[in-house]
């Protein structure tokens, strides 16, 4: 048997000042060349995993560390992060902070450098590094300068540039749009497949991993909860933890089909073998059957077309002085009531349409119309908080709506966060409270403060979220929306999308370039659709796994494209 | 919004393609030459010189911003030394009797010398943004990494924390614009906004500090003096640079020593304005400038 590349035994971890353990009693052994996928709602302990397999716990937290955690052959307790990072890579969240140099090149360089590698040598590795991940052609930019996407593939970059046993990644494709999600998680095959490169993967949107992983590892409330090959997961997730359920999974379930497929060409040869899908060979192109279940929406669409709208743009452009045109003449109309999400790549000009929406910027050529305020909740939810107790940050009316009182005494940065999401929604929704009005920040629109905001534009916000925060979310913006607000989210999860709006709006190069109702602009494509409709092929526009259920309930033979 | 930060970007000039520590090296010179010159005339050929630097070298709109910056700070050296020194005999305004601060005199020697004082803080900004713009930190703090390991992880968290706080404190400001009502006034709103601004501050430099310790910056303290440092051939421009730098501050000590740069400014103003001060000045510009006129092999 081949000696683990990375082992727990029994291993008890608490940070400072923190009463529950973050991790307690794990114990577990990765071999090498495995492709590890690490699942787990938001605060099981997935990132505290791999900050204690790279030494970060207790090295660099501190906090009190029980058990033994040893990474190729050497002890964690005695072996800092510095010299533990000759084994292992690591790759967390924010690519802010990931990036610690000033040029792609000498990020690249960074960690052979530091192990005195000759200069020939950390000029091969850095070219080797470039040209495996595609970003050679980035060697000279300035890091600032870079997307966030490139910036995440630099720092993987760096992470692997010194040839690691070990790469570890804590949700590396949060802040990526699917197609650069998709192309960095291909990478990690290849070089799981092509250099046996061992894998340990947190991530919280699993369809997209699950199928190229040898092997899934479950954690609840910082123990191990789970940990077998993908359909076993599947199996104890179906029965344990609906919470981590793919999409496809779910779908299954509510029909009563058993085993839980690992990824879509699982779940259509299952269902092709029930007769629910027709066959790959001799099959016709037709059109999509009617969809039942969303023919309400239609009808209010229809008669929303006749209403005016909450927020009417008009050949919006933005173009930087000295720079690109950011948006390209942008015209989107959104009537009150309507939910409508926003896609496309990183740099398509998503945010930058929120922001002159909410009227951050202005225009250099076009118009926006707005019917009343446009509450903009930006990217970040920490950059709202600015207080040291979270009944300060807003009005009594506002926490109790959020059903955040039981929390006004906490520091908001100690929330959760779906919490904290909660809370920054809250704060910019704010009406402001009759009792507490000393507390307002002189409002300069007092007509405007005193309703509720006619749009509510929300600009990714279900970076770092769980599946379970997420449709909570969800289903506070489509209660919003049957309020009468206008709702735009601009986001990269197709699940997300077709879960809150009924409308999709897809942007590239500033422009928009698709608009329609979401179960038809999500069921038919690649990248852009549900888990659920590249199942069904996009049959009869169902995009959530109910509306799935439902027409394979029914046990006719879909006709859809393949 | 990053791009009206001042930070290094490789592109195609001379200075860029010139060795970090050349063009360092170059940087300190004409620092050291505006440190020792008091003529305006000549202080004013730097300034000339400077900002056709930063045209030569790609960064001229950004360094004309940090131009605005650097008068910010120079026009109130100019104000206050005019109204507190008691120097000099050409009186332009008299304040009358200013109790325990004696007669408000204001004299035009006072105003000339806070002018050079004035253009020698801008000409350190100046020169301070064009090598912020123009010499590779990273290979400055790859050189200081083998002499002094604390210092350069200091430099770099520093270095990489610039943009990142940048960016950090304009995204702060933003979605405090989004609250309804705007962004907090009055003392202690300010202040809940500056405390959110220092904790942010302080948990993206834990963050950047743990990428450094997984990427073995630590584990560096030996390697890098173990390592013997690249030798690599002087280019073209590594020995046009370097020999500005000789020439700058040789004409600077040249023109101290001969008296040509000399300037007293109490209690009356005494300058040379002969043809020596006139050549000393186009010396010094064109010094500064000759070694961008070469562009060959400046492509990144």
């Amino acid at each position: 048997m081949t000696a683990a590349v990375l082992s727990f035994a029994n291993v008890t971890y608490r940070y400072p000042d923190v009463e529950r353990p973050a991790l307690s009693g794990v114990s577990l052994e990765i071999e090498p060349g495995e492709f590890v996928l690490l699942a787990g709602l938001s605060g099981s302990g997935k990132s505290t995993l791999l900050r204690a397999a790279c030494g970060l716990a207790p090295h660099f937290h501190g906090g009190r560390f029980a058990g033994r955690v040893e990474l190729a052959g050497l002890d964690t307790r005695e072996h800092g992060p510095a010299r533990l990072g000759a084994f292992a890579g690591a790759l967390f969240q924010d690519p802010e902070t990931q990036l610690v140099t000033s040029s792609v090149r000498a990020e690249l360089s960074l960690a052979l450098e530091s192990r005195g590698e000759s200069a020939a040598a950390v000029a091969r590795g850095v070219e080797e590094v470039a040209l495996a991940l595609g970003i050679d052609a980035l060697l000279d930019r300035a890091t600032p300068e870079l997307s966030g996407g490139e910036k995440q593939r630099v720092a993987l970059g760096a992470a692997l540039a010194g040839r690691p046993q070990i790469v570890l990644l804590d949700e590396p494709t949060s802040q990526l749009d699917p197609v650069a999600g998709d192309e960095l998680i291909g990478l990690l095959r290849r070089l799981n497949q092509e250099w046996e490169t061992t894998v340990v993967l947190a991530e919280h949107r699993l369809e997209r991993c699950l199928t190229g992983a040898d092997r899934v590892i479950a954690l609840e409330h910082g123990r191990l909860a789970c940990d077998g090959d993908p359909a076993a997961f599947m199996q104890w997730a179906s029965e344990r933890a609906p919470a981590l359920q793919t999409p496809g999974a779910k779908l299954f379930a509510l029909c009563d089909l058993h085993p839980a497929p690992v990824g879509v060409k699982q779940a259509r040869a299952a269902l092709r073998s029930l007769a629910l899908l027709p066959d790959q060979d001799g099959h016709e192109r037709p059109r999509a059957a009617p969809a039942p279940v969303r023919r309400a929406a239609r009808l209010k669409g229809a008669r929303r077309a006749r209403t005016p709208s909450a927020l009417a743009m008009r050949g919006v452009w933005h173009e930087l002085r000295d720079g690109p045109a950011i948006l390209r003449g942008a015209t989107l109309a959104v009537a009150p009531g309507e939910s409508v999400a926003l896609m496309g790549r990183n740099g398509a000009g998503k945010s930058t349409l929120l922001r002159h929406a909410a009227g951050l910027l202005e225009p250099t050529r076009g118009r926006i119309e707005r019917s009343g305020r446009v509450a903009l909740l930006l990217q970040n939810p920490g950059d709202y908080f600015i207080h040291e107790r979270v009944d300060e940050e807003l009005s009594g009316q506002a926490l109790a709506t959020a059903g955040l009182t039981a929390m006004a005494a906490r520091h908001p940065r100690d929330l959760s966060g779906g919490e904290r999401q909660r809370l920054a929604l809250a704060i910019v929704t704010d009406l402001g409270d009759p009792a507490q009005g000393e507390k307002r920040h002189e409002p300069t629109r007092d007509d405007d403060l005193q309703a509720p905001p006619a749009v509510l534009a929300l600009d990714e916000p279900t970076r770092g979220m769980d599946r379970q925060a997420k449709a909570e979310l969800a289903a506070e913006l489509r209660r919003r929306a049957e309020d009468g607000q206008a709702v735009i989210v601009a986001t990269h999860d197709p699940e997300f999308a077709a879960a809150c709006a009924e409308r999709a709006v897809l942007l590239a190069d500033g422009r928009v370039i698709a608009d329609g109702p979401t179960r038809e602009l999500l069921a038919g494509g690649w990248y852009f659709a549900t888990e659920t409709a590249r199942i069904l092929g996009g049959a009869g526009g169902a995009l959530l796994p109910e509306e799935g259920a439902e027409l394979l309930r029914r046990r006719v033979p879909l006709e859809v494209a393949l | 919004m990053v791009g009206t930060l001042l930070f290094y970007r490789r592109i195609a000039s001379p200075l860029h393609a010139t060795r970090a520590s050349i063009g360092a090296a170059w940087a300190l010179s004409l620092t050291a030459a505006e440190l020792v010159l008091y003529h305006p005339l000549c202080l004013l050929a730097l300034l000339v010189a400077v900002l056709g630097a930063g045209w030569g070298a790609g960064v001229g709109l950004r360094l004309t911003r940090s131009l605005r910056t650097a008068m910010i700070v120079a026009l109130p050296i100019v104000l206050v030394n005019v109204l507190v020194t008691r120097q000099g005999l050409t009186v332009f305004a008299r304040l009358g009797d200013l109790g325990p601060f004696g007669q408000g005199d204001l004299t035009v020697e006072a105003a000339a010398y806070g002018g050079v004082i004035a253009l020698k803080v801008t000409l350190l900004i100046l020169v301070t943004g064009l090598a912020g713009l123009a010499v590779d930190p990273d290979e400055m703090l790859r050189m200081f990494r083998r002499l002094s390991f604390r210092s350069a992880l200091t430099a770099t968290l520093a270095t990489r924390m610039l943009p990142v706080l940048a960016a950090d404190s304009q995204r702060l400001a933003e979605a405090q614009r989004t609250r309804p009502g705007g962004a907090p006034t009055g003392a202690r709103g300010r202040v809940a906004l500056l405390s959110a601004v220092v904790a942010g501050s302080l948990d993206r430099a834990m963050d950047v500090a743990a990428t450094l310790e997984v990427r073995g910056f630590a584990a560096a303290r030996g390697a890098a003096r173990a390592r013997r440092p690249v030798r690599r051939p002087l280019s073209r421009h590594d020995i046009a640079f370097a020999a500005s730098a000789v020439a700058i501050l040789a004409l600077a000590i040249a023109g101290r020593a001969t008296g040509v740069a000399s300037f007293a400014s109490y209690p009356r103003i005494e300058l040379p304005t002969g043809a020596g001060t006139f050549a000393l000045a186009a010396a010094l510009i064109a010094a500064t400038l000759l070694p961008f006129c070469d562009r060959r092999g400046i492509e990144p």
